[in-house]
């Protein structure tokens, strides 16, 4: 079976956001990128699969500017086998992502997509649930818990309030949560060895789906600061404020 | 125009998101339909006093678990005369809207915090960060809702139609196993009213419960930071910040926190925030409405007690 990896380049997590001074976009020049970090957790899950002798080949996708080759080696370095770069110096909207990633299954014959949950840029969660859709494949959303047997996966997914368990036939398409692993710190061989293994590099227009942009964005604005308040000298202040000017116990 | 509110519902009634939902809706439109995707009349009846709905369409065949694949096709077809498909921003709602919205060739529009306009909305990106305001150009506009920024919706004062729709086919690739919901009496923590949060001062997996009483005391939901996750405090599930979850609750006491950019953009939209820490200089007081300075195992223990 062969797993396919979508991967994003992101800003940092620990990167203090800044809008750009025309508020069209967040700036993203001269600030640390990382791979996003649950598709971290699907890269840890596919090899952690394919380890396991579930699978035989984890490939690593991602779409963007020539700095996404970048996060297909640091997938490399995690145990990831090939790549596919697709090159779009715009942004490429979850849609569009999913159209892209269905050409590519179909191409290489994939069983299963492991994709984040979201991507902590843009935070749309929907690329894994649409290319489920496009393929006609069933999903498993949020899964914290993934096992693969012969006929198919059992998954154990996050929803508000707890756990669900679903079954599902190959195949189909899973999303990552926090909780499904946690993720191995590449070591200095796999990361010289993620040097030589290869990407493939794909021009977006060559894929032959529409990939305009469906929303505009007007403007890009940094919510309303929050200014810090004041000191309270001891428990008891703090009781009277929460009575008195929060009102709430 | 014409909008279909897409319902989640637990057996006895329509959940606190899709109220937020319908006040959405409310601002796009006046024709209004509200898809119940359960068979409860218990559930029904209370739709159709909804204030604002024209119109409840209830559905039936297998709706267990309410499974994506199951769903999408039904309510596709339900959203034939609808200019706008909307839910809450839950896990229900976001597992199954884009599947719908790439069925139907749309660009959804996710976790909507405004409506400018028919077409244009203000959304939350990098966890809250920064607002962007995104027109769609898309003819028929499928989008989520954050619960935390619409009112709910009358429960009152509605006299809505009833029309039974579609069924639900068995899609056979994928079925619902089970549903595993913790039995905590306290509330969900993006739900609750109050949070309480411990972070890396707390010490030790031991030391969270210090938290306990005073959470039982305030009704609240426990919470952590990412670095008390990281530590092995608490599970996961617990953790609040960008990679966790996002809450805006009344109240947020964040104690032994130091306030971690990764941590602010999932608490940030708090209506009052207190934070206990016990250095002065601690990123958290900068936003932070009331602060206190000073050893939390002293102070928690010491509120708790004079909490009534």
């Amino acid at each position: 079976m062969k797993i396919l990896v979508p991967v994003k380049r992101v800003i940092d997590y620990n990167v203090k956001i800044r809008v750009n001074s025309e508020r069209s976009a967040v700036e993203t020049n001269n600030v640390k990128m990382s791979m996003n970090p649950f598709d971290e957790i699907a890269v840890e899950e596919a090899v952690r699969l394919k380890e396991a002798g579930k699978a035989e080949e984890v490939i690593i996708v991602s779409i963007g500017d020539k700095g996404s080759q970048e996060t297909i080696r640091t997938a490399f370095a995690m145990g990831g086998d090939r790549g596919i770069h697709v090159i779009n110096e715009a942004n490429t909207e979850p849609l569009a992502v999913a159209k892209i990633l269905k050409s590519i299954v179909e191409k290489e014959d994939i069983k299963l997509v492991i994709l984040g949950k979201q991507a902590i840029d843009d935070d749309s969660n929907q690329t894994g649930q649409m290319l489920a859709a496009l393929l006609n494949w069933p999903q498993a959303t949020f899964a914290s818990k993934v096992e693969v047997n012969n006929d198919g996966l059992k998954v154990t997914r996050e929803i508000d309030g707890g756990l669900e368990t679903l079954s599902l036939t190959l195949p189909c398409v899973v999303t990552t949560d926090l909780r499904l692993n946690e993720t191995r710190y590449a070591s200095l061989p796999n990361i010289m060895k993620a040097k030589k293994k290869e990407i493939i590099e794909t021009p977006i227009s060559d894929i032959g789906i529409d990939f305009l942009p469906r929303l505009e964005i007007l403007k890009v604005e940094e919510p309303a600061v929050r200014s810090g308040g004041r000191k309270v000298a001891d428990v008891d202040e703090l009781i009277n404020v929460l009575k008195d000017e929060v009102g709430i116990i | 125009m014409s909008v279909l509110v897409i319902a989640e519902s637990n057996g006895k009634e329509v959940d606190r998101g899709t109220l937020s939902a319908i006040t959405a809706a409310q601002k796009i439109s006046n024709e209004i339909s509200l898809l119940i995707l359960e068979e409860s009349e218990e559930v029904i009846e209370q739709a159709q006093k909804i204030k604002g709905i024209n119109k409840v369409i209830t559905t039936s065949g297998d709706l267990i678990g309410g499974l994506a694949e199951n769903l999408a096709p039904l309510i596709l077809e339900c959203s034939k005369d609808a200019s706008h498909i909307l839910s809450s921003a839950g896990t229900f709602g976001k597992n199954i809207m884009p599947r719908v919205s790439a069925l139907n060739d749309s660009q959804q529009i996710s976790d909507i915090c405004e409506v400018i306009d028919a077409e244009t909305f203000v959304r939350p990106i990098y966890a809250g960060n920064a607002l962007a305001t995104v027109k769609s150009l898309d003819k028929v506009k499928f989008i989520t809702v954050r619960s935390t920024a619409f009112e709910a919706a009358q429960t009152e004062g509605g006299d809505a139609e009833i029309v039974s729709g579609p069924e639900a086919i068995t899609n056979g690739k994928s079925s619902f196993v089970n549903r595993d919901l913790s039995e905590s009496d306290r509330p969900d923590l993006t739900a609750a009213k109050i949070v309480v949060s411990g972070g890396r001062g707390i010490g030790s997996a031991d030391n969270f419960s210090i938290l306990d009483p005073l959470a039982d005391k305030l009704g609240a939901a426990v919470g952590a930071s990412r670095a008390a996750v990281d530590a092995g405090y608490v599970p996961n599930d617990y953790q609040v910040g960008q990679t966790g979850k996002v809450v805006a609750p009344e109240l947020y006491i964040a104690i032994g926190i130091s306030g971690a950019i990764q941590h602010l953009a999932g608490m940030k939209d708090s209506k009052t925030i207190v934070a206990i820490n016990k250095d002065e200089d601690a990123p958290i007081f900068q936003i932070a409405d009331y602060g206190l300075v000073g050893d939390l195992f002293d102070i928690i223990p010491e509120l708790s007690d004079k909490i009534k």
